[in-house]
């Protein structure tokens, strides 16, 4: 007994720092985040409570375009990164000679810094002179210099890609990781009955995949959603305000007109999706740990 | 076709030959789209502004030359200053995600009591927000505590979502360690400090620098939105801000830009090269079921 007690006073002791830590510098600031949406908080010193008017005020049709934009925005990029990553993972799982060569090469995206492959892609969609405008007049399918960034339609693709760009290499090496830990004598068994390479990944690969598939999609639905340096150093949220998603209109309220308590309570409506997106995370990784273990 | 297979490989890895070259052409074209800002941007440092600047786009630089790598550290003056401003912040960020990880993944790991469970969840529950929702209250908390436009105002935001993935992942690792070893240190008469210390810490090690490089790449990669916010003083801007002041000017010296980028992103390559077999395995450890 006297020894569970001190094990117990241990291990709160070990986990306190980390506890203390998080507490103060992410839940703290999201139950302040919460008060400043009722506040009328801005530059000035004084701040006064002013009720629901904040959200009162964001309510309107640009807010539920903004919306719906950053819904479609996510929806594309999480689809097209879980196609793309699982036919990278079927590729590199092919038993054949560099493939671990290739397996390293599709790391870079994913590793190096964020805003420095965002610049190139800058670049990339340069109308004038960039490549993939200049190749595309070079093989004849577009007339003129495509300025991609400068029109919205473009712009909103534009950044998709490059979002995909950046979240592929992780989805590719997690299924990798997923498809490596299929018993192999499932697709020997298979194999000996003689269904061809479709039937085995349709029959075998996808079914023990779909825990992998879920959680992948669910992880980067979330990360997709908070996506803020792509659209920023892009676009700023441009031309017109073609490529404002949630997060990017929170922080041109917040940062950019410094208006705090409004600039909240947008943020507070990314908390509330955030939340629901969690609890649907927790609620299927829970189910399928329980039919796995059943 | 002798090469693709020896008399060892098994029966179900022989490919025909048409399935070899679709095999090759799928992975050639997952690469190129992974890989083509990388090649693109590099030849571009190659060029000079005169051949960038001209119609039609051409793909070889002619006559290119490494003048834009000598000539980015005088138009960008701060250039060395970023980089060591970006390693600075990586690593007491990783250092500050150490203390606080090592220590509380060990709890998750070996103890069960009552409510441990929700406070693994709570702290997995941080990496749902990102720094941008939280934005406004960490800025005041800031400048409250005086921390604008220091390196703390990077490092310290910075550090807390760097949490989740490294409890998670040295979580992981440490269960892998067998409980009876804490049974026969206690036995020894061993107490709970010293058991963590002189038994645990040292055959976790391996864990320990895989989460530690994981964590540093992590920092590394994402400096952006609590520098751009959080510091408006030039000398402690991180590279990524650095270059986004260049990059956002009305005449981008683009052949310098991507030579500053392939300098920044070159400790980050290293790595990647030497640690590859970590990584691979690093990054993945606890993502699949065992």
């Amino acid at each position: 007994m006297n020894r569970s007690r001190s094990a117990m006073i241990f291990a709160w002791a070990l986990l306190a720092p980390a506890i203390l830590y998080v507490l103060i510098i992410v839940a703290w600031p999201l139950v302040e985040t919460f008060r400043l949406s009722f506040t009328d908080a801005s530059l000035r010193k004084v701040t006064n409570y002013v009720g629901w008017r904040n959200y009162g005020r964001i309510f309107n049709d640009t807010f539920l375009t903004v919306i719906g934009r950053t819904f479609v925005w996510t929806f594309f990029s999480v689809l097209l990164k879980m196609i793309i990553g699982m036919c990278g993972a079927v590729l590199l799982n092919a038993a054949v000679p560099g493939r671990n060569l290739f397996r390293i090469l599709t790391m870079p995206p994913w590793i190096v810094p964020m805003a420095i492959g965002i610049f190139m892609w800058g670049w990339m969609y340069n109308g004038q002179f960039g490549m993939i405008s200049g190749l595309l007049q070079r093989f004849g399918l577009v007339d003129g210099p495509v300025a991609f960034l400068a029109y919205g339609s473009t712009a909103f693709w534009a950044t998709i890609v490059t979002d995909v760009w950046i979240g592929v290499p992780m989805v590719t090496i997690y299924f990798l990781a997923a498809m490596q830990a299929i018993p192999k004598d499932l697709y020997e068994a298979a194999w000996t009955d003689g269904a061809s390479r479709w039937t085995r990944f349709r029959r075998i690969t996808l079914p023990l995949m779909s825990p992998a598939i879920i959680t992948m999609s669910m992880l980067s639905l979330i990360a997709t959603f908070n996506s803020f340096d792509i659209i920023w150093i892009l676009t700023r949220g441009g031309p017109s305000g073609e490529t404002t998603t949630m997060i990017i209109d929170t922080y041109q309220t917040a940062i950019g007109s410094k208006k705090y308590g409004e600039g909240a309570a947008r943020a507070v409506v990314i908390c509330i999706f955030l939340s629901l997106f969690c609890i649907a995370y927790f609620r299927i990784t829970r189910r399928l740990h329980a039919t796995e273990k059943a | 076709m002798a090469i693709f297979r020896n008399d060892d490989t098994p029966m179900i890895d022989r490919y025909r030959w048409w399935e070899i070259v679709l095999i090759y052409l799928g992975i050639f074209a997952f690469l190129f789209f992974l890989l083509s800002p990388f090649i693109e941007g590099f030849l571009v440092s190659l060029k000079p502004l005169s051949q960038l600047f001209s119609s039609p786009y051409t793909f070889w630089p002619e006559n290119g030359s490494f003048a834009a790598y000598t000539n980015l550290w005088k138009t960008v003056p701060g250039f060395a200053r970023y980089i060591f401003n970006s390693f600075l912040i990586s690593t007491i960020a990783t250092s500050i995600v150490l203390l606080l990880v090592v220590p509380a993944s060990y709890a998750f790991a070996r103890f069960h009591f009552r409510g441990m469970g929700l406070v693994l969840a709570a702290f997995l529950a941080v990496s749902m927000f990102s720094g941008a929702v939280l934005l406004i209250p960490l800025f005041r908390l800031m400048r409250t505590l005086g921390l604008l436009n220091t390196y703390w105002a990077m490092i310290v935001p910075g550090a807390a979502f760097l949490i989740p993935s490294a409890i998670w992942l040295l979580r992981t690792y440490m269960m892998r360690i067998p409980a009876e070893l804490n049974e026969a240190a206690y036995m020894d008469g061993a107490s709970q400090f010293y058991t963590f210390r002189r038994v645990i810490l040292p055959i976790a090690m391996p864990g320990i620098i895989v989460v530690a490089i994981v964590t540093f790449i992590g920092a590394y990669s994402q400096q952006f939105i609590f520098a751009l916010t959080f510091n408006s003083k030039t000398e402690y801007m991180p590279l990524p801000i650095g270059l986004y002041a260049f990059f956002g000017k009305q005449d981008v010296v683009w052949n310098e830009l991507m030579a500053a980028s392939f300098v920044g992103i070159l400790p980050a390559l290293v790595l990647i090269f030497f640690l590859q077999r970590y990584l691979v395995g690093g990054l993945t450890a606890g993502a699949v079921k065992q």
